[in-house]
């Protein structure tokens, strides 16, 4: 059971490969969590994640495997890892969402990669979110944290396809938030710079970079906040916003 | 079901402190016989009894299960001629007092408000500023009636005493109580007789309290926990101290210690129980209550009490519920809520009083109304959460960055004295403290098994804190 500076006990990460996932489960069992299911497709990589959380002190952690680009398949995903959760723990507290592909630059001029990064990147996460909503209400109540990107906030030449896929699941999620009002369910998007992990490697350094334990704190003072939108770094709220006022003719020169 | 009109409604649900809101179904039996059926045909995820609302944390709701709202059991019958009142256990302790107080009797033992209801009252075992004199409320009702999934059952402390105690301070946990008799206190007037003292510091108010308590049947101090550690500031100003604090300790007054002109008004023929005459707005912003409005408010709390005053007559209402006048003041806290923390050490660990101050002050996190009071033996109810000792309770604005990390060391420092968090406050305690605070945990589990073999009695607090 979730308590009321909102640490969970039992968690589902949707996406429980990824590095920021990573981080974000270690500082919530550090909190309260004793029961993660960790969702993704690499079974290898599932097994090496599974096996941090549980060094991490994780009493129970189990697996479920989907794959991102099966869209019709994301329900089903939910629907098991909220099985294996309710054996564990007896229910859900948290859904942690960080399912996603960056596109690189040279990527952008084929169709067919651009169909792989939106399903990865927005179509599957919103069915899955939908259906993970669903089940929250039913329970009564629960937290959703969907990680987005402040690359979502202003589009770049570079990556521009997945952040328009981020910037669709971002909306998404404010929608889903306002959806959920007064049900006890609540939804939290994280919107972190860019961090150093697997999905960025190669890339040059950006401002308003962070790092996946900066994110992970982010997400636990989140929680027990309640902040709608969690700015990791907070001062990229403010760059954000100031992006924003900026023509694209500057905005294209702007280094990063 | 009786009748088509008994109905569940779909409703969100909170604490007092207005965090962690969960959706439950609620029923509001009417009968008691509607009650013995909810709990027959409860399920999982659970069922919990539910009063006014006055837990400050999830103790009376259920994620996704049955809510019992017991505000509709609230006959009052009349008072025999030992003090004693049958009542059902929806009556508020206001409706409860106003009813008897005219007749010459007072509430036993009365919390902080008069809006619980008497079988909240029982589960949460309350105490009030008379528990080192008189204990807690379970020691004053003489028997009550039970509801559970295998039956309703009449209990006292000859009677079952497992059952009667197990629930008192229970949380719910054992079945619904639907009524209880209640041994009243025999009162002359509507006044007090109160002295009050101010102290600089918190170890002269603790020694004040040690030595002199017993001389009064109630006493409690308010602490300032804002304020820094030393009273000299940086530059030689000297600022307030952290752990200043009023005590106020007093008695029930006679109808002789009224000046004759006002002895007429002060009969309790003519007792007049006030209403709320404040309201708070439904939607008050955020951050109203930060670092600097409740060091204000502390400062002007502290200069309003006189620095020594001996036999003032109060009112009653005045030294009881001075938050009663003001309906809904939870919400000044904004929409975030808030939490309370409230702890019991035994009496040599007066440390861990100044530790919790001290700590809460140096991490800069605003405590509103520091209340500290010394408690008296504990109940025979293995839940129940006074004992011999310490206890202080503080109210925190949920949001303060590195709030939850600085209550968990709190939780360790509590639980290393041998002390005890109270779970009809607590909405955030470490789990895998409970048994450490609670080492009789396990014969309440043991009346369960037997009450309700298929743990249907279940709160977001007992899956929570994994009391079942």
């Amino acid at each position: 059971m979730i308590d009321a500076l909102g640490q969970p006990q039992s968690a589902v990460v949707l996406g429980g490969t990824s590095d920021l996932a990573g981080a974000i489960v270690q500082a919530l069992v550090r909190r309260r969590c004793r029961s993660v299911v960790l969702a993704g497709r690499d079974e290898q990589r599932l097994a090496a994640s599974a096996a941090t959380a549980s060094a991490a002190g994780a009493e129970h952690v189990s697996i479920v495997r989907f794959d991102a680009l099966d869209v019709g398949d994301a329900a089903r995903a939910v629907d098991d890892a909220f099985a294996a959760a309710l054996d564990a723990a007896g229910g859900v507290d948290l859904v942690l969402l960080a399912v996603g592909v960056l596109s690189r630059e040279r990527e952008e001029l084929d169709p067919a990669r651009t169909a792989e990064v939106v399903t990865a990147t927005y179509s599957w996460p919103a069915t899955a979110l939908t259906r993970a909503a669903a089940l929250l209400r039913e329970q009564g109540y629960g937290r959703i944290v969907v990680l987005s990107s402040v690359a979502a906030m202003r589009v770049r030449r570079q990556n521009f396809v997945y952040a328009s896929a981020k910037a669709g699941l971002d909306t998404f999620s404010v929608g889903l938030s306002e959806a959920l009002r007064g049900t006890g369910v609540a939804v939290q998007i994280v919107r972190p710079g860019r961090v150093p992990t697997k999905m960025t490697e190669g890339l040059p350094s950006a401002p308003m970079s962070s790092t996946p334990d900066a994110v992970a704190d982010a997400v636990v003072a989140g929680l027990e906040s309640g902040a709608p939108v969690i700015w990791v770094p907070p001062a990229a709220r403010w760059a954000m916003g100031l992006a924003r006022l900026v023509p694209q003719a500057l905005w294209r020169r702007v280094p990063g | 079901m009786p009748d088509a009109s008994f109905a569940p409604t779909a409703r969100l649900l909170c604490g007092w402190g207005r965090a962690g809101a969960t959706s439950g179904l609620v029923w509001t039996p009417r009968h008691d016989d509607e009650v013995a059926e909810l709990l027959s045909k409860a399920d999982d995820p659970g069922i919990i009894a539910r009063g006014l609302g006055r837990s400050y944390g999830d103790a009376a709701q259920s994620a996704g299960g049955t809510v019992v709202d017991t505000t509709l059991l609230d006959h009052v019958g009349g008072v025999d001629v030992h003090g004693e009142v049958e009542v059902g256990a929806g009556t508020s302790l206001d409706t409860l007092v106003r009813r008897t107080l005219p007749q010459g009797w007072f509430l036993p033992v009365t919390p902080g408000t008069r809006q619980v209801t008497v079988g909240g009252a029982i589960a949460a075992d309350v105490h009030g500023k008379n528990h080192h004199a008189d204990g807690g409320f379970a020691r004053h009702v003489t028997a009550m009636t039970v509801a559970t999934p295998t039956g309703v059952h009449r209990v006292s402390s000859t009677r079952d005493p497992e059952l009667f105690w197990a629930t008192a301070g229970g949380m719910g946990l054992t079945g619904i109580v639907t009524s209880a008799r209640i041994r009243m206190l025999a009162v002359s007037t509507d006044r007090m007789l109160v002295d009050t003292d101010r102290f600089f510091d918190l170890d002269a108010v603790m020694t004040a309290m040690e030595e002199g308590d017993a001389r009064y049947r109630y006493s409690v101090a308010w602490v300032d926990c804002s304020g820094s550690a030393e009273r000299t500031r940086p530059g030689g100003r000297r600022g307030p101290k952290v752990g200043r604090a009023v005590l106020t300790r007093g008695d029930h007054a006679g109808i002789e210690h009224v000046p004759a002109p006002e002895q007429p008004r002060a009969a309790l023929a003519a007792a007049r129980v006030p209403r709320p005459h404040l309201r708070v707005p439904r939607h008050v912003p955020g951050g109203l209550l930060n670092r600097l409005s409740i060091a204000a408010f502390n400062e002007a709390w502290f200069r309003r009490a006189p620095a020594r005053r001996k036999n003032e007559l109060q009112s009653m209402w005045k030294f009881f519920y001075p938050l009663d006048g003001v309906a809904e003041w939870n919400r000044l806290y904004g929409p975030l809520g808030f939490l309370q923390y409230q702890f019991a050490v035994p009496p040599g660990r007066g440390d861990v009083v100044r530790a919790a101050i001290g700590t809460l002050s140096s991490r800069r996190i605003p405590a509103f109304l520091a209340v500290l009071k010394r408690f008296g033996p504990s109940s025979p109810g293995p839940l129940s959460f006074p004992m011999p000792g310490w206890t202080l309770a503080l109210d925190i604005p949920i949001g303060s960055e590195g709030m939850g990390r600085c209550l968990d060391r709190l939780d360790e420092m509590v639980a290393e004295a041998g002390g005890r968090v109270y779970l009809a406050k607590d909405s955030r305690l470490r789990p895998d403290l409970v048994t450490t605070m609670y080492p009789r945990l396990e014969e309440l589990r043991a009346v369960r098994r037997r009450v309700d073999p298929r743990g249907v009695l279940r709160s977001d607090l007992s899956r929570r804190l994994d009391l079942g």
